[in-house]
């Protein structure tokens, strides 16, 4: 009799050595998304949302692009700044109280606020800098949630504000902080109820990763980038013109309508043109020319009629 | 003073060589990036950004040569030249990143934009001083203009500075690295009026020194 009888061993039973060899790999992934669901972060879950109005056909800036190329200066002022600094911040719990001249102010939980009928808004994108990009937000109409709180007659303008977090914004620390906190935007009342003025949760179906706003940002699609506030915590109705950040920076070069408009330069550069970001050959060179409102000049140009354009930029 | 190892003298010209050759890396390293998808999404901004960034710093290592030698002790006067234009040749590939990949050579928003925006007026102005600079950075220069070079050459003072205040107005706001190259061209700047005073108190200390040994 054999000292030792190998066992014998069906081929189904025997584990493909591509699988066996990525266990590492499984156990990497398992301990990151642990680790990440331990941070609350919220990030990239898949959303579903139906296909909404005003939508373009242009080419989707790359999601990569979209993720990885920002302004957020909470998280630093570089481009990839907000994408490198941004694993500790965390979306969740949330909530954006909503107060000021109205009827009912609530605060909304942000699980309620994702409970609203999303739809998909594929906008362009302008930067006050000069380049833009074709995003797939998903999220439901600011006046959505304005309807629920009844402005009152008096309320004018809508006052967004950013959340402050020195110990998870690492923009928000330090001896050169580039704008004062909170960050403050502002719309005038029609501005904020237009349709195409959204709140978004998400892009690129899955929720908002942190370097883009998350959990929840303005999106003001014919307006420079910089009036699209992220990470919003409150959302006032104010009778007075808001005093936003980058105006109290800089009055000269921002205004506070800041309409997308290639008739009216930046102080220090035209607004003519603009570079298309994840587009182009050599060295991404794909200048196009700006439109009026970003193109949404059927839509909003009504909003302003009579008014000069120039001195109100 | 106190005194540093020095190189051996047949390394010297060679040492100048190798300074051109290692100063043109970030240029041709950033350029090699750009064109092969590296440099990020906005590649003409931030090649146009990091050589000017560049240009900034070899004209900071150009009026740290005479401080150096004067405080430290360490004489680096052999590389100013070099220094000096290197310099210069990453404000003119800074300038043409601008002319040619940013402004697409569509000359009458170039010239609207050097009329118009003072940073860029400022940065034209300093490409033009920087010319005759550059021009009489060689020997037969020197010999040729005599003491009328050394006047000549004190326009890198304004460039500096114009090309600190091109930076300063450039940027959105200022931030750690626009501050640091700011503060180091001012305070080599504010050197040169002083230096005459401190070098005669040092001279003076020195001579005590030796007359009291």
């Amino acid at each position: 009799m054999p000292a030792y009888r190998p066992p014998h061993i069906p081929a189904c039973e025997i584990t493909p050595r591509a699988i066996f060899m990525s266990r590492r790999q499984f156990m990497g992934t398992a301990a990151a998304s642990f680790v990440l669901a331990g941070a609350g972060g919220a990030l990239a879950a898949p959303l579903t949302a139906s296909p909404g109005p005003f939508a373009t056909d242009e080419t989707l800036t790359p999601k990569e692009a979209v993720t990885t190329y920002n302004n957020f200066y909470e998280f630093g002022t570089g481009k990839s700044d907000p994408s490198q600094n941004s694993q500790h911040f965390k979306p969740l719990p949330w909530s954006v109280k909503v107060d000021g001249m109205v009827g009912k102010p609530k605060e909304f939980g942000i699980e309620e606020l994702m409970k609203l009928a999303l739809e998909e808004r594929t906008y362009r994108m302008r930067c006050v800098e000069g380049w833009s990009m074709v995003i797939p937000w998903i999220g439901f109409p600011l006046s959505a949630i304005l309807d629920q709180v009844d402005p009152l007659g008096s309320a004018k303008y809508v006052s967004f504000e950013t959340v402050v977090r020195p110990g998870e914004m690492s923009g928000q620390t330090g001896l050169f902080q580039p704008l004062e906190w909170p960050y403050i935007e502002g719309l005038r009342l029609d501005e904020a109820r237009h349709p195409l003025t959204i709140l978004a949760v998400g892009l690129y179906g899955e929720t908002l990763l942190n370097q883009n706003g998350a959990p929840i940002r303005l999106v003001v699609p014919w307006k420079y980038g910089f009036k699209s506030i992220k990470s919003i915590v409150k959302i006032s109705l104010v009778e007075e013109e808001p005093q936003t950040t980058w105006k109290n920076s800089n009055a000269r070069e921002y205004g506070f309508y800041s309409n997308v408009n290639p008739a009216v330069d930046h102080p220090r550069w035209s607004q003519a043109t603009e570079q298309r970001i994840g587009e182009g050959g050599f060295f991404k060179v794909a200048n196009r020319p700006t439109l009026p409102f970003n193109g949404y000049g059927e839509q909003v140009a009504g909003l302003y009629e009579g008014m000069d354009l120039k001195a109100n930029y | 003073m106190p005194s540093w190892p020095s190189l051996p003298r047949k390394l010297h010209g060679p040492s100048v060589w190798a300074l051109y050759a290692f100063g043109l890396c970030p240029a041709a390293w950033y350029f090699y990036l750009g064109a092969t998808g590296g440099l990020g999404f906005n590649p003409v901004k931030t090649f146009q950004h990091l050589l000017g960034l560049w240009a900034l710093r070899f004209i900071i290592a150009t009026l740290a040569i005479t401080p150096l030698r004067d405080l430290l002790g360490i004489n680096w006067l052999r590389y100013r030249r070099a220094l000096g234009l290197l310099g210069f040749y990453y404000v003119l590939m800074h300038f043409f990143v601008w002319l040619i990949l940013d402004r697409r050579l569509d000359f009458s928003s170039i010239g609207a934009d050097i009329a118009k925006r003072p940073y860029i007026t400022i940065g034209m102005v300093c490409i033009a001083c920087l010319v005759p600079l550059a021009l009489t950075s060689n020997n037969w220069s020197i010999r040729r203009l005599g003491p009328r070079w050394s006047e000549l050459h004190k326009l890198i003072y304004p460039v500096a500075l114009g090309g600190a205040l091109h930076y300063f107005l450039a940027v959105k706001s200022i931030t750690f690295v626009p501050f640091i190259h700011i503060a180091l061209v001012v305070t080599l700047l504010a050197y040169r009026p002083v230096r005459k005073p401190i070098m005669s108190w040092k001279r003076g200390k020195s001579r005590v020194a030796q007359a009291t040994r």
